[in-house]
């Protein structure tokens, strides 16, 4: 454990990717070989299902500490961070240890059926056994999540490097299902194992935003042209007789979507499309938001699939009578896409409509019209690429509408989490509406560090009142905030839900009476409702 | 009340004094020397001798300034003052003030733990006791500084093997010394920004038992920083002042420095958790001590360790002063790129 503590702190310690990568990189080399197939399933989202709750170990740190809970909650706030929270609280271990990682994920899996009170005995005896560091790992394992920057790409050259394996190969190889109980490293690693898992999606390929007029990339012929989506990236796999979807998160979730089950007697053997799951009904995508409701749900309702149902649009063919298609240029691919899509002909898969364009400022003209078609931009693609690995520069490009935005004053502040902790970040914003003021969103993002020390200091000198971690704030500070959808809503007082708000620049050239009103707000709504 | 909290400072009605005022008035009493206590304006002021050059420092050769000696009384009109140690920084006081049997005790800043050249904080019996509460939560635990210096020499001879320079930075009064004093001979030679260096000298000349070390100019040759220890003030963080160490590594001291998200947000290399301020069992330790039946809460965490302290038996208050904030050692005003 202690480890596995040391390389968390330098890797939440560092911000240079390089630092990271050497220490992950010596981690893979020298560490117990199972625990490097745990640190490998927790960088990459396979954390073992959660069998004690955060409720239970505050209530259990409260006890052991015997502080009230209301000096808890500050401590709560101001560090930002549960699991660090409770590390710092609790008095040192009377009993410190030195079991390997491996050791107690297997404990904390075996609580699965235990009751409270073995839970209870388990975690304090274990906390009696960690020092601070190794507690607050421990404590983040149990609360999930330990946000120190580490992408599925640091990870897979960080055991590229240490097996001297190539990058792409080891992303595949790590990619799909496999569980860290019932394999092992050399296992994972060992190609000839891992090509007969078929479940395995290969690993996505990303465009990067293109920031300028697209007259950059050359010719407008060498390029195609289609709608970006606004729904949830994935594949579909046909292989073995079986059908698997899965996420760009790398997340299976064959289950939640029923409406692709008649795909498996359609698809033949060997097929991988790539594609968005959409919410889809009469020839057009529903807003994001009814997608949300089938996400999250471990099972899907009759209503659900009545009233969000869903299409797969696909753009892109990865595999075709078991051929892998990735080295095929984009053209030849989407030839055989086309004549897939067709020959299936079933409502739930769909093409994703290629856009015919003779030059920059027709596809310039077509962008305008995206929102009308219920997509956030354009993807330009270019007609000989291959399909590559990750995000790459070059070949692959999405050219998104630019937001919509409203000029809104902030109301509330609270302080933000892990490298955010005890800094307001998080604001809560208000538009007019007579004389008064009436929130309609938060945002976190976009702002520099040096703003946010700004708006910081500005907030705890001009703090109306606190309520827990939220202070009201003089309504003075304007801020653009930019949002690539609106929808209306009943769960918010102003009658709106933004998709992605956030800041675009603080206004501090507007003054509190030039903000915009409810009523801009109404009227973006009638515009751009879908 | 013998002592007031007025929107010049602490107040004494009875003496006609002011303790640390924010505003100038006629006669002040100095805790110590950091900005937030000593401010410029005052006419006449009196604090530990220790503090008087400090003071001169800061404030200009030309105040009026008397120094006294732990233990020793001043009368003012009936009042008797006397200071005692504190333990924050070189002459950092704490003010004991009475009239008839009542007693009050102003803190200053302080931290219970000697750290071998601030002297060693002595808890001072009174009715009254204002405190600081900086660091005053539970999350904040400091360990004994031997520990803290074993892990910074560790880091430097680490920094050593990996051929880089060492860079800490620390508050330039108070943190520097106690680096400067704990880590003597760490390096062949110790190098120091000139807002560290100003007191440094001073304070050698004043006789403290502090190593030598050398001022960095613009025309120090890159090769005098050579696998040595750097000492720079927190406000030299990101400025084109740190360039010239290249290749080193950055290590922040500072109480803060226990929240990693602290440490992140400072982009240093490592974390040193060592502040000249109580940590939460030292501040209960040091109110439990004065048998204090009152207590008043000046800057830090002071609505939350007020409520504390009344919950456990001892009706405590927060007051609002212009002490620091929380904020006091992670937002420095010394500018260090004057000096690059």
């Amino acid at each position: 454990m202690k480890e596995f503590a040391a390389l968390i702190r330098i890797l939440s310690a560092s911000t240079k990717t390089n630092e990271k990568l050497d220490a992950l990189s010596r981690y893979m080399a020298t560490a117990d070989p199972t625990d490097r197939l745990w640190v490998l399933a927790l960088f990459t989202g396979r954390r073992p299902k959660r069998t004690v709750n955060a409720t239970q170990l505050s209530t259990w740190c409260l006890q052991m500490t015997g502080l009230p809970a209301w000096l808890y909650e500050e401590c709560y706030h101001t560090v930002g961070d549960l699991g660090e929270t409770i590390a710092l609280l609790l008095p040192p271990g009377k009993n410190i240890s030195v079991h390997p990682l491996h050791y107690w994920i297997n404990q904390l899996i075996q609580l699965e059926k235990a009751d409270e009170a073995t839970k209870q005995t388990f975690i304090l005896n274990a906390w009696e056994e960690l020092d601070t560091s190794e507690r607050f790992v421990f404590n983040k394992l149990i609360t999930g999540g330990f946000r120190i920057g580490v992408s599925q790409k640091m990870m897979v050259n960080a055991l590229a490097a240490t097996y001297d394996i190539p990058a792409a190969t080891i992303s595949h190889m790590i990619s799909g299902n496999w569980d860290p109980q019932q394999t092992t490293i050399e296992a994972l690693l060992n190609e000839n194992i891992t090509e007969a898992d078929a479940s395995k999606p290969f690993p996505f390929y990303l465009a990067y935003a293109l920031e300028t007029d697209p007259s950059v990339l050359g010719v407008p012929e060498q390029w195609q042209a289609e709608w970006k989506w606004d729904g949830i990236r994935g594949q579909i796999i046909k292989r073995n007789g079986q059908l698997f979807v899965w996420s760009r998160g790398e997340e299976l979730i064959t289950e939640k979507f029923p409406e692709y089950q008649p795909l498996l007697d359609l698809l033949p053997e060997g097929t991988v499309l790539d594609g968005e799951i959409l919410t889809f009904a009469d020839g057009f995508p529903l807003p994001f938001q009814t997608l949300q409701t089938r996400i999250g749900r471990k099972n899907v309702t009759r209503k659900q699939l009545q009233e969000a149902p869903v299409a797969f649009l696909s753009y892109d063919l990865l595999e075709w009578n078991g051929q892998d298609l990735r080295t095929t240029a984009l053209q030849e691919r989407r030839v055989l896409l086309e004549q897939l899509v067709e020959q299936i002909n079933h409502p739930t898969l769909r093409l994703s409509p290629a856009i015919t364009f003779h030059s920059w400022d027709d596809l310039a003209a077509f962008r305008l019209q995206a929102r009308e078609k219920g997509s956030e931009g354009l993807m330009l693609k270019k007609l000989d690429s291959t399909y590559q690995v990750g995000r790459k520069r070059g070949d692959w490009w999405k050219w998104k509408i630019d937001p919509l935005t409203i000029d809104a004053v902030m109301i509330y502040a609270q302080k933000g989490h892990g490298r955010r902790s005890n800094l307001y970040t998080d604001y809560t914003f208000a538009v007019r509406d007579g004389e008064q003021l009436v929130s309609f969103t938060k945002a976190y993002s976009g702002l520099t560090d040096k703003e946010i020390n700004e708006v910081d200091n500005w907030v705890k000198r001009n703090s109306i009142e606190k309520f827990g971690p939220v202070r009201t704030v003089k309504p003075e500070l304007v801020f653009e905030i930019g949002f690539e959808g609106i929808a209306a809503s009943n769960r918010h007082k102003s009658g709106v839900a933004l998709r992605f708000p956030r800041i675009l620049r603080w206004r501090k050239d507007k003054p509190l009476a030039e903000i915009n009103t409810l009523e801009d707000l109404q009227q973006l709504l009638q515009m751009h409702k879908q | 009340m013998l002592l007031q909290f007025t929107d010049k400072g602490i107040y004494c009605p009875a003496g006609d004094f002011y303790i640390d005022p924010w505003r100038p008035v006629e006669r002040a009493i100095i805790t110590h020397a950091h900005s937030d206590h000593a401010r410029y304006g005052s006419k006449h002021y009196l604090c530990h001798h220790d503090s008087v050059a400090l003071l001169q420092l800061r404030l200009g050769q030309d105040i009026s300034v008397q120094g006294v000696a732990f233990g020793e009384t001043i009368r003012y009109k009936g009042v008797t003052i006397s200071l005692h140690p504190a333990g924050h920084i070189i002459g950092s006081a704490q003010v004991r003030v009475q009239q008839g049997s009542d007693i009050w005790v102003f803190s200053g800043d302080y931290k219970v733990e000697n750290d071998g050249i601030s002297g060693q904080f002595e808890p001072v019996p009174c009715q009254t006791f204002i405190t600081e509460c900086t660091f005053g939560l539970p999350i904040y635990n400091w360990q004994p500084q031997a520990m803290i210096f074993s892990g910074i020499r560790q880091w430097i001879q680490d920094n050593q093997a990996a051929g880089k320079n060492s860079v800490l930075l620390g508050y330039s009064l108070g943190k520097a010394q106690r680096l400067l004093y704990n880590l003597k001979g760490v390096t062949d030679q110790i190098w120091a920004h000139g807002a560290i260096y100003i007191p440094h000298q001073l304070l050698r000349e004043k006789g403290w038992d502090l190593p030598e070390i050398h001022r960095i100019t613009p025309d120090t040759p890159a090769s005098a920083y050579k696998n040595n220890l750097i000492i720079g003030p927190p406000s030299a963080a990101d400025t084109s002042w740190m360039r010239r160490f290249n290749p080193y590594a950055l290590g922040v001291c500072s109480g803060w420095m226990q929240v990693r998200g602290n440490m992140r947000r400072r982009n240093a290399d490592a974390g040193f958790v060592l502040s000249d301020h109580a940590d939460w069992a030292g501040l209960l330790q040091a109110v439990k001590a004065t048998g204090a039946e009152k207590v008043y809460t000046t800057h830090g965490f002071s609505s939350v360790f007020a409520r504390y302290l009344t919950e456990n038996g001892i009706p405590a208050q927060e007051v609002k002063t212009e002490y620091g904030d929380t904020d006091e050692e992670l937002n420095l005003s010394e500018t260090a790129t004057s000096e690059s």
